[in-house]
């Protein structure tokens, strides 16, 4: 009966694919400087976001990882993609931060968690940001 | 080989419920020729719950003719799923007979000769019938409204919903949901609120600045039934500001939510639900989806998208319930609530025939007051129709070939746009066309009828995006309604493709010259969600064309190449 927000995130994601051939994140320079190189998992951690957009211009974006120190946040469909740093210390009661992002288009928005034991693990959730049509 | 009936049942047993719908009835009578308002109500009470679910009535209070699509693709893996088969292949599926009442009540084919036979569907007043029936059978059933209820009509626009709230009030609903309501402006709907003497509920609705549940939708009801305690959760149209026109609702921001939703589900059933429904306007594929990703589900009272279908489909342990739309039917629910859970359910989709369901004289007072006023502007009639006018079809209807080539005469443009939405009701071969069979299909409070220029390339970009609205394979992708319908130009499309990739030769349909990107063309459409939007409103433009043909006639529309379904 019980299921926690992060398996049913795991149902529920969905990613859209790159369009075209190349490194499988257009923000992979910036993650490779986040990381400093090192190998990156996947799991332990949650992005919060619509499906759709409702307006591209302001999306509302949650990010968590239970025992990190920091977690970056990238638009891999920005023409800037790294969009923000968040840190935390030893006094943080949880390591979760929400914020709104400008998407340019639809696209997938990528975490990266750096956790205590110098570790990285990402997660990612596409949103679709779209023109608008016409409902039933 | 095990029949699809035989897998349902056994579905069934896997899920330790057991379940039966009223449908097996049909055939026997379609066989006997005959139908009297006690086998359309028949129904063998069962278990210690009923809910009633009415959805999608879109201001129809009186009775019409409704065609159900003949063209509704599923894509993914709803590619040939319920509810996306049509007209003879629905039939076959159910095991529904040509020609019987079900044929005309559910599906496509022969639409105009059936409705002479069958005649006009729903009527709220035959809706109270029905209702009222169920009531006698089990006093405590709930009501509950999927929602687009005050949206749809000439009546309906003039008086900004109010005769659809008196009307639905004197049905005494248990709660409801939302999706076109909001298109009134938020200020009118709080003040309707304030009133309104039950639950507005939406566990997705929420305040747009603080990212907080809106007070004005509280997530939830508890209902204490049957010895049990029932939870009803609402979920709004989660892409209002996307598919309508979010300055008009600017405080409200919707979505999914579906995180939200299984929290809520997780406290209604520690405060000791039994029993969890979900009222929704997701849509049928959503809610199939919603299902399977947040658990502890037992009956979603699915509207939205306008499916109906005669039996429940199941996911897991939850039955999905599409009720139709335009009151063209009633679902009966019937549930057994015991031990903490639902041990069974009985079903039944009742198609509100209106010669053959009496109208409940108190309501039918009740909506002829509410139309008194505006009887003359509603009756004028303003030309007749020799072919049947339809809404439904993923592509394209008669309704919105004849609105097309309204847009491009009188508003001298190249190419004609119109909304894929799925309310109106039908017209038959025959029928006078009046005011109101005009605004059944083009009310709305942001009518206005724009001519503009768009370049080629534009153009393109418009119709894969609507087409990723509707063809995307991940249902949560997918905001409902149709294809916009397009006038003066054909194109083809790919639905098997992803989103840049679907449409193809684009044909300026005047000339047979392909759209050329750089090149800009005047388009003339309607229900712009953008705040401005200069123009006539629709209704008078589709006005002044069919009273300049006189009688109108819809040729067959080829102009769209459908591939890859």
């Amino acid at each position: 009966m019980s299921l926690t927000r992060r398996e049913l995130l795991a149902i529920g994601a969905s990613a859209i694919a790159a369009a075209s051939a190349g490194p499988a994140f257009a923000a992979a320079d910036f993650i490779e400087g986040f990381t400093e190189g090192a190998d990156v998992g996947e799991g332990g951690v949650t992005i919060t976001a619509p499906e759709i957009a409702e307006n591209g211009n302001t999306v509302p974006i949650g990010v968590e990882a239970a025992g990190a120190v920091a977690i970056a946040v990238y638009a891999d469909g920005n023409p800037v993609p790294n969009v923000a740093v968040f840190k935390f210390g030893a006094l943080n009661p949880n390591q979760s931060a929400t914020t709104r992002i400008r998407l340019a288009r639809s696209q997938n928005v990528v975490a990266v968690a750096q956790m205590a034991d110098g570790s990285y693990t990402m997660a990612q959730a596409a949103v679709k940001v779209t023109i608008g049509g016409c409902g039933g | 080989m095990i029949s699809r009936r035989d897998f349902l049942q056994v579905g069934m047993a896997a899920a330790a419920m057991v379940g039966g719908s009223g449908f097996g009835n049909w055939a026997r009578l379609a066989a006997q020729q005959r139908l009297s308002q006690d086998d359309l109500l028949q129904f063998d009470t069962f278990g210690n719950v009923s809910l009633i679910h009415v959805t999608d009535i879109h201001a129809q209070m009186k009775p019409i003719y409704f065609r159900e699509p003949s063209v509704n693709l599923g894509v993914g893996s709803n590619k040939g799923a319920v509810p996306h088969l049509t007209g003879a292949d629905f039939r076959k599926f159910y095991g529904i007979a040509d020609g019987s009442p079900s044929h005309y009540a559910l599906s496509s084919g022969d639409f105009a000769a059936l409705a002479q036979g069958y005649g006009r569907v729903g009527g709220l007043d035959r809706v109270a019938t029905v209702i009222n029936a169920i009531r006698a059978d089990r006093p405590d059933a709930l009501l509950l409204d999927g929602g687009d209820t005050w949206h749809g009509s000439y009546t309906c626009y003039h008086s900004q919903g109010q005769d659809m709230v008196n009307v639905m009030n004197a049905l005494r609903p248990d709660a409801m949901t939302f999706h076109w309501e909001f298109t009134l402006g938020s200020d009118r709907v709080h003040e309707i609120l304030d009133d309104l003497p039950f639950a507005a509920l939406g566990q997705n609705v929420f305040d747009k600045e603080w990212d907080e549940p809106a007070e004005y939708f509280p997530p939830y009801t508890m209902f204490e039934r049957g010895g049990t305690k029932i939870a009803v959760i609402g979920q709004a149209f989660p892409y209002m500001p996307i598919a309508n026109p979010g300055w008009m609702f600017p405080e409200y921001s919707f979505g999914l939510r579906q995180e939200n939703l299984a929290a809520m589900v997780e406290e209604v059933r520690s405060e000791g639900a039994e029993c969890v429904v979900l009222l929704s306007h997701n849509g049928f594929d959503v809610d199939k989806k919603m299902a399977s990703v947040v658990p502890g589900i037992d009956v979603i009272l699915s509207g939205h998208t306008h499916d109906a279908l005669p039996e429940p489909v199941v996911v897991g342990q939850t039955i999905i319930l599409p009720s139709g739309s335009n009151g063209k039917f009633v679902t009966r629910c019937d549930l057994d609530i015991r031990d903490g859970r639902m041990m069974g359910y009985r079903t039944k989709l009742i198609p509100i025939f209106s010669d053959v369901i009496a109208p409940d004289p108190e309501v039918a007072a009740l909506i002829d007051a509410q139309r008194a006023p505006h009887e003359d502007a509603l009756r004028e009639v303003i030309g007749k129709t020799d072919s049947t006018l339809y809404r439904r079809g993923n592509f394209n209807g008669t309704w919105d070939d004849l609105i097309c080539e309204a847009l491009l005469n009188e508003r001298d443009a190249q190419i004609a746009l119109s909304p894929g939405v799925r309310w109106g009701p039908s017209m038959i071969p025959g029928q006078e066309i009046t005011r109101e069979d005009i605004w059944n299909v083009t009310s709305m409070t942001y009518p206005n009828a724009y001519r503009t220029e768009f370049t080629g390339e534009f153009l393109h970009v418009v119709l894969e995006d609507v087409a990723d609205n509707i063809f995307n394979p991940d249902p949560f992708f997918q905001q409902g309604g149709d294809m916009v319908r397009t006038g003066g130009l054909g194109y083809r499309i790919d639905v098997s493709k992803p989103q840049g990739e679907r449409i193809t030769d684009m044909t300026l349909l005047a000339t047979g010259e392909k759209i050329d990107p750089a090149k800009s063309y005047v388009v003339a459409g309607w229900a712009s969600v953008n705040e401005g939007t200069e123009g006539p409103p629709i209704w008078d433009v589709v006005e002044s064309h069919i009273r300049k043909q006189g009688t109108v006639s819809v040729a067959d529309n080829n102009s769209v190449i459908i591939e890859g379904a």
